[in-house]
């Protein structure tokens, strides 16, 4: 019954997703204020409806009711509670139904935080939102039902696939959802004010809150993933260029740029046919992400069943929502009148540097992604694009990239001083280099990896040059310098600490050039180096968890005769599904790990065993943390608060009145 | 700088950015990427020897020969052509005879392939597709399995 009233409350979802959209618009159409008030009640009402729908799944899920095919596939009696919960979007039909949760979430945020923006923008941007929902709705209610009963009921489920079986199910998918879909908010802003036809620096104001929300939630979401995808699987790779990890890196560096261009369309209300370009983009790579990962035409671990009608049916909603806003972009972007050209040498001039390497990387991570699937459609060829294309042509961009991005921000707007700029961060310079000579000493070749981590540290240092030339002067007391720190807006903050995270991940990145993979079959209680440590089997034995047998291996990690941590790599078997899979033993010794996953055994009494070193591993994550962490505090900035903005002037009486 | 000054440095500068970004492509497209072929594909192609393959079929039942725990030879087939397969590491989790396997690596001139990777299917819901699409042209594809 329960299962039932989910489905039905997803169609009622659906015809207030097209209430949602329909009456606001024409509210604004007909400058109805009763017609455009609908907008935040139906989207509050849909996000209610498609909450309970879902919680009616993952009641199911719960109870392990095998009478819905969604249950029998993907689940199990004896399944962990975690993964009951959490496998509910471990699977198309359910990861479908997260997709539309975290859509009306962000349509449910909109109208909440929207009191204070302009009515009219308010109205169509919720009903965009609601245009975009139905076509969801729609898809999930015509291809991808997660209520379908069977009958007779099997006895038992056939488990769910054991590689997701992991506290990373229970963070990564909505996490990444998350960013992916809070896009559709700055989408949705983008087409209302095309609509609407008033694009300004209230606009760009609004944006930029909902535009930082899906970069932190994005960045948190994929770093998730990479670690998830480093300990589970067992070959001591994070990022493997996988279409489906470039589906979400497109996104996200469209989003960066983003960040980067409404920042300068708020403050000197330029670059605003780029920055509405850039909101538009940053969804559509989104959905490109959702058509590659949901419709089939890639496999992997997250294509979860491949079904032609649904590929069909994603890339129609694809088509229409980006063919729609790209077509009213074109027909509102000549009438924009041109922006200030500025000077090459400022803020937004470096601005605008940072954000043609960021689209020339985004680029070619698309080209990466669709080449090969456009010659497998045109000529029947079979290629991979692989991590060797990816690392020549983003290393060269990336690298400079990340060279710029302290000097810019040490520009001032309107008019900056290069030498003045490089004059003070001279001290950066010199870390950089002292510190390029270090890892040489210690770590040695490869050269990419030096280089790369003293421009890492470089990186680090120089971000803070903008916080020390806004505090420090010559002759200051420590009063005033104290007191113009604790003055500076904390989006000052942000942009410096997500700047220096960035940094560590460069660092934690550069370092991968430093780690010692070895391969080998383990004799137990003998000593097996790993770069400057040593590994020892001390015991092999089986065990028996919840939904699975395993082998574990015992292993002491060892320095110069001292045992110093023990790990415990294990092969598991998933009887439900016949799968065996590896967990790996990990080790975090300061901030590189020692990385240990086992194989087969042999009658002569050995296993085989993947042994790794990684120096500074940690940091590739620690960094995207920071990042995140980064974007929070800009995020809390006083002026850029959503709702803190309701104390002081509403926005809309900025410009007069709301049209 | 005078207006026009100022478009053409924003102008040439994001031209050298674009050029830049499609040299490297063009340049990385040229000689990074790796063709997929199936045992038989590969002997109407006649590969020459040196250059990256990517192969896909089945690992034909009774051909694996492990030394030492870590050297592994086997022959990939697609039940028309064969091929031998050198390999250094650990196999994967699913590795059987019998069962698909892409493997990635170099054409010696002795004809075989050195792997440097050995990928099996995951589940027995899904196997890599370029497998699955192989082993159909060939007509040995059992269809999934229920």
């Amino acid at each position: 019954m329960i299962v039932e009233l989910g489905h039905y409350a997803l169609v009622l979802a659906f015809a207030l997703a097209l209430i949602q959209f329909l009456i606001p618009f024409s509210g604004a159409r007909l400058n109805d204020p009763a017609l455009m008030r609908v907008a935040r009640p139906s989207a509050i009402a849909q996000f209610s409806f498609v909450s309970f729908s879902y919680a009616a799944l993952t009641y199911a899920h719960v109870v392990s009711d095998f009478s819905v095919v969604n249950v029998i596939e993907n689940s199990h009696s004896l399944k962990p509670m975690i993964y009951k919960i959490s496998g509910v979007w471990g699977n198309h039909e359910g990861s479908m139904l997260l997709w539309v949760l975290t859509l009306s979430f962000c349509g449910g945020l909109i109208a909440l935080f929207s009191s204070n923006i302009p009515k009219k923008l308010c109205a169509d941007a919720l009903s965009v939102q609601g245009l975009i929902g139905a076509a969801f709705l729609l898809f999930i209610l015509l291809t991808s039902n997660p209520f379908a009963r069977v009958y007779p009921a099997p006895w038992e489920g056939r488990d769910l696939n054991p590689i997701l079986q992991d506290p990373g199910l229970a963070i990564h998918p909505p996490m990444l959802y998350l960013g992916y879909v809070g896009y559709s908010i700055v989408f949705s802003f983008a087409a209302a004010a095309m609509i609407g036809g008033r694009i300004d620096a209230v606009w760009a104001r609004i944006v930029r809150p909902w535009a930082l929300f899906a970069w932190i939630a994005l960045t948190l979401g994929i770093a998730m993933g990479s670690y998830w995808a480093y300990y589970t699987l067992g070959w001591g790779g994070f990022w493997f260029w996988d279409p489906v990890e470039n589906a979400s890196l497109m996104p996200w560096i469209a989003g960066a740029a983003l960040l980067h261009s409404v920042v300068v369309m708020e403050k000197r209300e330029a670059l605003k046919v780029w920055t509405i370009f850039l909101s538009i983009l940053a969804f559509s790579l989104s959905l490109l992400g959702t058509f590659l990962v949901r419709s089939g035409v890639l496999t992997s671990v997250h294509a979860f069943a491949s079904d032609p009608e649904r590929g069909v049916f994603i890339l129609a909603i694809l088509i229409f929502f980006i063919g729609g806003a790209l077509s009213l972009f074109a027909m509102r972007a000549g009438a924009l009148p041109l922006g200030g050209v500025f000077a090459p040498i400022s803020r937004e001039g470096a601005l605008v540097v940072n954000n043609l390497l960021l689209c020339a990387s985004c680029a070619t991570v698309v080209i990466g992604t669709l080449y090969p699937l456009l010659l497998e459609s045109l000529t029947g060829e079979k290629i991979s694009v692989g991590a060797p294309f990816f690392n020549i042509v983003l290393i060269p961009i990336a690298l400079p990239l990340a060279f710029l991005m302290p000097i810019g921000q040490m520009l001032a707007w309107k008019r900056g001083d290069l030498a003045a700029a490089l004059m003070r961060l001279r001290f950066a310079f010199i870390i950089g280099v002292t510190a390029a000579a270090f890892f040489g000493v210690v770590y040695g070749a490869p050269l990419l990896s030096i280089f790369t981590a003293g421009l890492a540290l470089y990186l680090i240092v120089g971000s803070f040059g903008d916080i020390v030339r806004r505090v420090v002067s010559g002759g200051m007391t420590a009063r005033t310098f104290l007191s113009r720190l604790g003055g500076l807006p904390s989006s000052a903050w942000g942009a410096t600490i997500a700047h220096s995270g960035l940094g560590l991940s460069l660092l934690g990145l550069a370092a991968t050039g430093w780690g010692v993979e070895s391969i080998v079959a383990m004799l137990p209680s003998k000593a097996y180096d790993v770069g400057p440590y040593q590994m020892v089997i001390e015991e092999i034995s089986p065990r028996e968890g919840p939904n699975y047998s395993e082998i574990f291996a015992v292993m002491s990690v060892q320095r110069q005769g001292v045992s110093i941590a023990r790990i415990e790599p294990a092969k598991r078997f998933y009887p439900a599904r016949k799968m065996a899979r590896s967990e790996a033993g990990i080790v975090t010794l300061g901030l590189g790990q020692l990385y240990a996953a086992i194989g087969e055994s042999h009658p002569d009494g050995t296993i085989d065993a993947r042994l790794y070193y990684k120096p500074m591993v940690t940091l590739i994550w620690i960094g995207a943390v920071i990042m995140a962490i980064g974007g929070l505090l800009s995020l809390a900035d006083r002026r850029l608060r959503v709702g803190a903005a309701a104390r002081r002037a509403p926005l809309s009486s900025l410009q007069g009145q709301p049209r | 700088m005078t207006r026009k000054g100022k478009r053409m440095t924003l102008i040439v500068c994001a031209l050298a950015i674009i050029g830049v970004a499609v040299a490297l492509i063009l340049f990385a497209l040229r000689d990074n990427i790796v063709f997929f072929y199936t045992p038989s594909e590969l002997a109407k192609k006649q590969a020459s020897f040196g250059v990256r393959l990517r192969i896909g079929g089945l690992v034909k039942e009774g051909s694996v020969v492990k030394n030492d725990g870590r050297d592994v030879r086997f022959i990939i087939t697609d039940r028309n052509k064969d091929l031998e397969i050198a390999y250094t590491g650990l196999l994967p989790d699913l590795f059987r005879e019998g069962q698909g396997v892409v493997v990635d690596g170099v054409l010696e001139d002795s004809g075989k392939l050195r792997a440097d990777s050995v990928l099996a299917k995951h589940d027995e819901r899904y196997m890599p597709r370029d497998v699955a699409d192989a082993l159909k042209k060939q007509g040995v594809w059992q269809g999934e399995k229920k």
